[in-house]
This record gives C-alpha cells, structure tokens and sequence, in this order.
C-alpha cells in the first residue's frame, strides 16, 4: 500500500503540483487573461498554419477581382491589384508575430544582461544607465524609426531598431528589481558561504528578479507588433509587396474612400493582437504580483 | 530647493552628451556610403561628390564629430539636402503646428482620463467601471494612424462634418483650427487616455483607502469634497509623473498623425525626411525633440519636488 501511495505521488507529482500552482491557479480564474490567451492564440495559429488557412497566395494578382468589396468569395475583400486581404492577413500575422517575438527575445537577452550588471556591480550602474536614458530620452517610435530609416527599409532591421529602443526600458526594470534583491539575507548568505558572483547571479538574483521581467516582456511584445506596423506604414518597415499589416494598411490608403475594407481588417488585425497581448500582461501581472502597478512603454 | 534644481541639472549633463553622441551616430549606421544613398541610384559622381562634401563626409571622424559639437553650440543643426534651408528654420517655423495640436491633444487626455479614471474607481467593480477600464485597455491597444484612418472614413468620408486633412492656424481662424485639429487631437490622444485612465483609477482606489479619507467622510464632509478636493489632490501625484511620458508619446505619435492628417507640422517633416533621407533634417529633429523632451522632464522634477518635500530632501537616486 504504502509504495503505491508513493509511487502515485510521484506519477502525479508535476501535474499535480502544476495544478497547485499559485500562479497558473490565479492565472485560470482571471477571466481577462483568458480572454487575452484566447485572442492570441488565434492569432498565433493564424500564423503558424498560415499556408492552411489562407484561401490564397498572399500576392497572387487577379486583376478581374480589383476591389472587390467583403464577399463569401473574398471574406475581407480585395486590393487594388485583386489579391485577396484574408490571405495577406494571416500571412501578415505571420511577419507581425515573427518580427514581436524576435524582438521580445533580444530585448529579454539585453535588457536583463545590462539591467543585471547594472544593479549588481555598482561601478557599472552610472556609465550604463546614463547611456540607457540618453537612448530613453528620445521618443520611442522616433528613435526606431530613425534607425530602421538609416540602417535600411527590412524586416532584420526593423527587429534591430525596435530591441534597440526597448532593451533600456528592459534593464531598468531589470535594475530595479535586481538592486532590491541583491540586499536580501539568502543572497548574503550565498555569499558568505564563498558563492561566486556569477552563480549568485545565475542562481538567486535573476530567478528572483523574474516576475517583473516577464510582465514587461509582454508588453514589449504588444508594442513591438504596434510599432512594426507603425514602421511599415510610415515606409521603413519589411519592404512591400511584404504582406505585413502596416504596409497592408499604407497600400489602403489610397483607396479609403472607394475601399476602406482594404484599411479596415488589417488594423482590426493589429489591435486584436495587442488587446490580446495587453490582457496577458495585465493578468500575468495580477498573477505574479498583485502589488505591482499600470505599467508604461 | 536651488541645490535640488542644481543638483538635477548636473546629472542631466552626461545624458544631453550622450543624447547628441547619439544623433550624430544616426547617420554612421548608414551602411555602405551615405552620399552614395542620398543621391539615389541615378547620380552622377560629381553629385555624390557635392552631397559628400555638404555633409562633410570627406573629413576624417574626429573632425565631422568636433564639426558637429562645434555648430550645435551656436544652436545650428545642418543644413536640409532636400528643403535647401537650415534644419533649425524648418524646425522652429513648423513648431507652432505642431504644439497646438499636441496641446489640444493633452487637454482631451486629461479631461477624458480623469473623469473616466476617477469614475471607474468610485464605481469600482460595476458595469461603468467594467466599460469604462475596456474603452481605456482598447485605447491602449488601437495603432494610432489606423485609428486616425477610420476616423476619416467615419467623420470625413461618411459624415462629412469634419476635414480628412489640413490644417489651419488658429489666430486666422479658431474655428477653422477646432474643426481641422480635433480628429488629429483624437487620434493622438487615445493612446494616452487608455493609459492616464488605468493609473488614474489605480491610484483613486489607492487613495480612497486613506485614514483621512476617512476622517474627511467621518466629519460629514459631502462627498464631492472628499473626492474633488482630498482625494483628487493625491491622485494628481503619479499623474505629474508621467506628464514626461505623455510628452514623448505625444511627439511620437505626431510623426504619425501628422503623415495621416497631411498637417504641416515637425512629425511631418520628420516622415518626409525619412523617406527621403534627409539625414541632417532626421538627426536635428531628433535632438531637437529629445531636447525639448529633457526639459519638460526637468520641469516634471521640479514641479514634483516643491509639491512634495519629501522629495526634495530625499535620498538623490531613483
């Protein structure tokens, strides 16, 4: 009896113990964040099985269908060249999510190295953050789209631009939280006991400095998918006839007047994502760390 | 309090350097030769020769970073390539367009935030505070121009009771102004409002929780007094704080807005300089912004310190 009982625990034990789990548990019950997770994920599997779902080739030219307006035929109508918008749409999805997750990975990798250096070694923490609120001093969207305007209109350089503009609002939450933990007993203990800096690091500071970080990853991804449409549209984003949604949009334009559903699904498209992504961050937050407050970009 | 302003401007010493480093380092990110990439593709070499020796790209490093430094002194930011006139001019003369409509914008933020912010949190957990916190989440999520797009569709296009674009000073005709400015101000707006609501409502429910919140309804104050005067008072604490968030997001959305709108303003000179690749006129106008920017930051600090002495006499960090 008793090995069974025991050899049941430990069948159950990861799965149980995720159920437990005070944050995923906070995170089930948080209607938002499921009304998040639920717009995301459709996006999301718009992008993965883009070829499946898109009824189309996202630049095939049918010039018998010019503007044509929302039909069964052309759910979301077409353009001025007769390509079907549902498929420049979800292939849109695609480059949008790709370009955000890039983005948000670079950002994590940067914001946290600098943040982390920053808040652990104090001769660091000057140089590194004054530089980090020089790149904070220019506004967000100009600074990147300045430097996707130098570097060159494309989608690599528009993920250079935007990680560039958002690691410093990165590292200084990093920074923040890293400064408060590094005062805590157990990290002085660990070093009482001979720890080395880079396994107090590894082991203590940056585990329990996490929370934060992956609320603000969040939403840098919400403005890294705004942004990139905002780079697109304005001609320094992924060149077209690319199918992102700010190019999608900048192409409408044109034609508002005769066709605005050229306009209106890829911007519907855009903010899907981002409520999405902000409700996800919202809730991750509530769930990590109530105390926290409204965050800015 | 003067060693307090003394003491932040010194600190903001390294970051202005770093500030200009950085708009200088713009056009090196250029690669290849940004003469070559200015004259377009069908340039003679005589025409790169001239764009190269306007920007002073034949001069060693040292010389274009100390060239740089040396006419920014004397508040000269280059010469446009494609305006033919300075950088500092174009800036100034579009300014005014550009401040009007972003102030017109900051006054609907706060109107719109306040109220809704304020609403949501005495209401807290009701329907008005479930509508309220979904426009503001909405707000927040919606891409500027497209907004600004759908705006004309609806109000320009559809309704035609305002213009699609343009702008009109407003000492030539208010009016004119009003109708021209508001679907910019509104599309400029949104962003913001959604934001200054949440942290609105936030602080509210914060303060509401308060002692003398308390005392105040304990004394028979009338309601609209506690909120209106002790509580609303707080609550514009963290709200000055971000006014220096407000501003960037204000200038940033300009660039955007104001391409949309097709409004003379500095965004627009900026979209059109980045197009064409005006690199004197994109590194001005970004100094120029960011410059602008540090002081409304300064003034915020100021502002901040003599509202609230614990500050000033605070530890000097973050």
């Amino acid at each position: 009896m008793a090995t069974e009982a025991a050899a049941l625990t430990r069948d159950e034990s990861w799965l149980a113990r995720l159920r437990r789990n005070r944050v995923l548990r906070r995170l089930r019950q948080h209607k938002l964040f499921l009304t998040g997770f639920a717009l995301f994920a459709i996006v999301l599997v718009m992008a993965i099985f883009a070829p499946l779902i898109a009824p189309l080739p996202p630049d095939e030219i049918q010039f018998r269908h010019r503007f044509e307006p929302p039909s069964l035929e052309f759910p979301m109508g077409t353009d001025n060249f007769g390509r079907d918008l549902l498929s420049r749409v979800v292939y849109g999805a695609r480059l949008s999510l790709e370009i955000g997750f890039t983005v948000v990975l670079l950002t994590g990798l940067f914001g946290t190295a600098i943040g982390a250096a920053a808040g652990y070694f104090r001769k660091l923490d000057n140089p590194l953050m004054r530089v980090m609120d020089a790149l904070m001093a220019f506004p967000a969207i100009l600074l990147a789209v300045a430097i996707a305007a130098a570097l060159g209109a494309s989608a690599v350089n528009a993920v250079i631009a935007l990680a560039a503009v958002y690691t410093p609002r990165t590292a200084r939450i990093v920074r923040a939280s890293v400064l408060v933990v590094r005062e805590m007993e157990y990290v002085q203990a660990a070093r009482a006991c001979g720890a080395t800096n880079w396994r107090i690091m590894r082991r203590h500071i940056l585990p329990n400095s996490l929370a934060p970080l992956i609320v603000q990853l969040t939403f840098i991804f919400a403005y890294a998918v705004l942004a990139e449409a905002i780079l697109s549209f304005l001609g320094v984003g992924p060149e077209p006839p690319t199918p992102t949604w700010g190019n999608i949009v900048a192409e409408g334009r044109q034609y508002i007047r005769e066709a605005p559903w050229i306009t209106l699904f890829p911007g519907l498209a855009i903010a899907m994502t981002v409520l999405g992504l902000n409700l996800l961050g919202d809730g991750l937050r509530d769930a990590l760390d109530p105390r926290m407050r409204v965050q800015q970009g | 309090m003067i060693r307090f302003i003394a003491g932040r401007l010194v600190s903001a010493v390294p970051v202005i350097l770093l500030v200009t480093l950085i708009s200088f380092l713009l056009m090196k990110l250029v690669p290849g030769d940004p003469a070559m990439i200015i004259a377009g593709l069908s340039a003679t070499p005589a025409e790169v020769e001239h764009i190269r020796q306007q920007l002073g790209l034949d001069q060693p490093f040292l010389t274009q970073l100390l060239t740089w430094y040396g006419n920014l002194l004397q508040g000269d930011l280059g010469q446009s390539l494609l305006l033919g006139r300075g950088v500092t001019t174009s800036i100034l003369e579009r300014l005014p367009v550009t401040l009007s409509i972003s102030f017109y914008a900051l006054f609907l933020t706060l109107l719109a935030a306040l109220t809704s912010g304020t609403l949501a949190a005495l209401r807290q957990n009701t329907w008005i505070d479930q509508i309220l916190m979904s426009v503001a989440l909405i707000g927040v999520s919606l891409p500027n121009f497209w907004l600004g797009l759908m705006l004309i569709i609806l109000f320009a296009v559809w309704l035609g009771w305002l213009p699609s674009g343009g702008y009109v000073p407003f000492l030539e005709d208010p009016w004119g102004w009003l109708a021209a400015a508001t679907l910019p101000a509104v599309s400029l707006a949104m962003l913001q409002m959604g934001l200054l609501a949440r942290i609105t409502r936030a602080t509210m429910l914060e303060v509401l929780r308060q002692d003398y919140i308390r005392t105040a309804k304990a004394k028979g104050m009338p309601p609209w007094v506690v909120v209106g005067k002790h509580a609303f008072k707080n609550v514009m604490i963290p709200v000055v704080t971000v006014t220096g968030i407000i501003f960037s997001l204000l200038m940033g959305g300009s660039v955007v807005i104001e391409t949309v709108y097709s409004i003379p303003g500095v965004g627009r000179l900026m979209a059109s300089a980045i197009l064409r690749r005006d690199y004197p006129v994109i590194q001005g106008g970004m100094l120029f912004v960011a410059a602008m920017l540090l002081i409304v930051n300064l003034v915020v600090d100021v502002l901040y310190a003599w509202f609230d002495p614990r500050v000033r006499y605070g530890r000097d960090g973050d």
